[in-house]
């Protein structure tokens, strides 16, 4: 409904990337949008859904977390459970086919956490393809495990060293490696920033995740939920769940952001709540900026939220009213994922664990009759470590 | 006209083409950033672009990259670079600014235009401005009487390139190859064509960057380029050398160099 033909969001979105980039954009747009209308392409994705993503993903109902909801009831959509442990897969796969179907043999992409970094690697494993990855140095020591998977998937894992030597600096190494390398090279971003038409496509790619659960929720419940909630980085599992919703004014959509340390200390990732418009990566969106218009470094527990900019439809659905977006801070965080392991039996990624938090809040203020639909985007084998540190457990 | 169209009409007339030095504003200092600028005029730049340092920047190769990490760890802000820019104004050569987009948008996008023309600033090179965004930032050039100045690149098509080049102004950005700032060891022989191509679509004169930094490299583009652009070799001659002193001799020998160049 909302992006106009060159990828605006109202004032965000758009194309803010060099010349040499615009071929390419233009290619993958049009890739994208014949796809789009390719019954066959949409067979052979939804098939590989089926038999290698494992989707449906299923929904599980949350009573013994719901206590510490307010009693409300809650509804997880198990995105972890899909193939390499999160809802990265499903825009992985989509981008994978159509790195094939404009006859391109490497992908790069960047990665924070490393899920996405992993599920590209898998793709590019499944399709053949050659398969580089940027990742932060910061990054490749916080999450040393999905390097390892990487590896053993047969990507090339680049530790970028430039900057705060994280997920900003990670994409700009793959931009300046596409820049280079356009004409052989599809670069397989991870999130719903970017250039047009990456918010778009990949937001395309992850409305699968909202369709299930729409329908699942109906069928539960016999209506749909009081309020959807998901994580927010760059935010592609929140428009993936929320996306089919819009349409819904009964249903809230409420973004949880990475608070850090608190938004008022300066040290969060909390985009929408503690920056302002600009433009980073190409695309005009809310940032964390200084007053010269530099980008400041983000801070969060989670490496996969802590990214100082956000995808330009969250800009701008924020702005209209639409959803809206909270900061939930390190320890909240810290604290729903506890809760969760020991209510529910499932560990959730840290990232996801925000949404987690947002709606034992949410839960207590809507009280025990309302439904809420939570995006668990993803499982926390790769954050054990850094939960282990946290809550002082040796190893 | 600008202080740069006129410079590119005495070069015709000179038959040679204009030689454009880079220098990141705040890099290494402040202070030392005039004085390098002043080496290059002295060694015969005509034209300098005074890069505004940035924390993403997604153009730039490795030397760049460097040279902006440590001005913008000293600081460096909006007010430093129309400093810098004033002060290159007053040695007697254009100059203009070369910066990614946000930077502009945060200052305010006519505030930007009017403080460059206010400072005697001939235009702004946009590296990541596509045209397509660009309605706010070309009326507030207009009405400022600057150049805007945007990159065209190898792989522009045949329908995009014309109107790109419609677009710019004082000159057109044309990078020499598919890829970052840095030197390279040959100017890529997709330069001459992209040049020709550019030509075919306006008079707007043609400048090369992008890999060039040597004498023999300045010759060969100034047999088919109007001006040739040279930054990641100037910024070397700064991070190789042990002192400022010596920086600024091998800044002034390089522009000498590139000098005798640009002569055809």
């Amino acid at each position: 409904m909302i992006e106009d033909f060159v990828g605006h969001f109202g004032p965000y979105g758009g194309r803010f990337v060099p010349e040499a980039l615009i071929g390419a954009l233009d290619e993958l747009t049009a890739a994208h949008e014949s796809a789009k209308n390719d019954p066959e392409f949409q067979k052979t994705l939804s098939d590989l859904h089926r038999t290698y993503t494992g989707r449906p993903s299923i929904m599980t109902e949350a009573p013994r977390f719901a206590e510490h909801a307010g009693n409300a009831r809650i509804f997880l959509k198990r995105e972890d459970l899909n193939h390499t442990g999160s809802h990265k897969i499903n825009n992985v796969l989509g981008q994978a086919l159509l790195t094939k179907r404009m006859g391109k043999k490497r992908i790069i992409a960047e990665t924070g956490a490393g899920q996405h970094g992993v599920a590209s690697a898998t793709a590019a494993a499944l399709m053949g393809l050659e398969c580089v990855v940027y990742m932060g140095e910061e990054d490749t020591k916080r999450q040393s495990l999905n390097v390892a998977r990487m590896k053993l998937l047969g990507a090339q894992v680049v530790p970028v060293t430039q900057g705060s030597r994280t997920l900003k600096d990670a994409i700009n190494e793959a931009m300046r490696d596409w820049v280079t390398n356009v004409a052989t090279t599809h670069y397989l971003l991870g999130t719903v920033a970017g250039p047009h038409p990456f918010p778009t496509m990949v937001r395309d790619f992850h409305r699968v995740i909202g369709v299930e659960s729409r329908a699942q929720m109906l069928e539960l419940t016999g209506r749909l939920p009081d309020a959807v909630l998901a994580c927010v980085g760059g935010g592609s599992n929140a428009i993936g769940i929320f996306h089919p919703f819009i349409d819904d004014a009964g249903v809230r959509l409420i973004g949880l952001e990475a608070g850090g340390d608190g938004v008022a200390t300066g040290r969060h990732a909390a985009t929408i709540s503690g920056g302002t418009p600009g433009v980073l990566h190409g695309t005009r969106s809310y940032v964390l900026q200084d007053v010269n218009g530099q980008t400041v470094e983000s801070h969060s527990i989670s490496a996969g939220l802590d990214y100082p900019g956000v995808g330009p439809e969250h800009a701008f659905l924020s702005d209209i009213g639409r959803a809206e977006y909270r900061a939930i801070t390190d320890a909240q965080a810290m604290e729903a994922f506890s809760i969760l392991c020991k209510t529910e039996g499932i560990i959730p990624a840290i990232e996801t664990a925000h949404a987690l938090a947002g709606a034992m809040i949410v839960g207590r203020e809507l009280g025990p009759k309302a439904n809420l639909l939570i995006n668990l985007s993803g499982r926390g084998d790769k954050d054990v470590q850094t939960a282990a540190d946290y809550f002082g457990i040796p190893l | 006209m600008t202080q740069l169209s006129d410079l590119f009409i005495k070069t015709k007339s000179e038959n040679r083409a204009a030689l454009i030095g880079y220098m990141p504003a705040g890099f290494p200092t402040k202070d030392e950033c005039i004085m390098a600028i002043k080496a290059m005029v002295a060694g015969g730049v005509d034209a300098v672009e005074i890069g505004y340092p940035y924390s993403d920047p997604v153009m730039d190769g490795p030397v760049i990259q460097a040279a902006a990490e440590l001005a913008l760890s000293n600081g460096t802000g909006a007010s430093d670079v129309f400093d810098i820019l004033e002060a290159t104004v007053a040695m007697g050569v254009p100059a203009v600014v070369m910066t990614y987009w946000n930077p502009i948008e945060r200052f305010g996008v006519e505030n930007f235009a009017n403080e460059i023309a206010k400072r005697g600033g001939s235009g702004v090179i946009t590296p990541d401005l596509t045209i397509e965004e660009s309605s706010g930032w070309k009326s507030a050039c207009e009405s400022a009487g600057i150049n805007r100045i945007y990159v065209v690149a190898p792989s522009s098509s045949e329908e995009r390139l014309p109107k790109v080049a419609s677009e710019c102004s004082g000159f057109v950005y044309a990078a020499s190859l598919m890829g970052v700032t840095g030197t390279r060891n040959s100017v890529s022989g997709n330069a001459r064509s992209l040049v020709e191509r550019v030509k075919k679509a306006t008079d707007t004169p043609v400048s090369v960057g992008l890999g060039v930094s040597t004498k023999d490299q300045a010759h060969e583009v100034a047999a088919y380029a109007d001006g040739v652009i040279v930054g990641s070799a100037f910024i070397r001659q700064l991070q190789e050398s042990s002192s400022m002193g010596e920086g600024l001799e091998r800044v002034e020998k390089l522009a000498r160099d590139l000098s005798e160049g640009v002569r055809r």
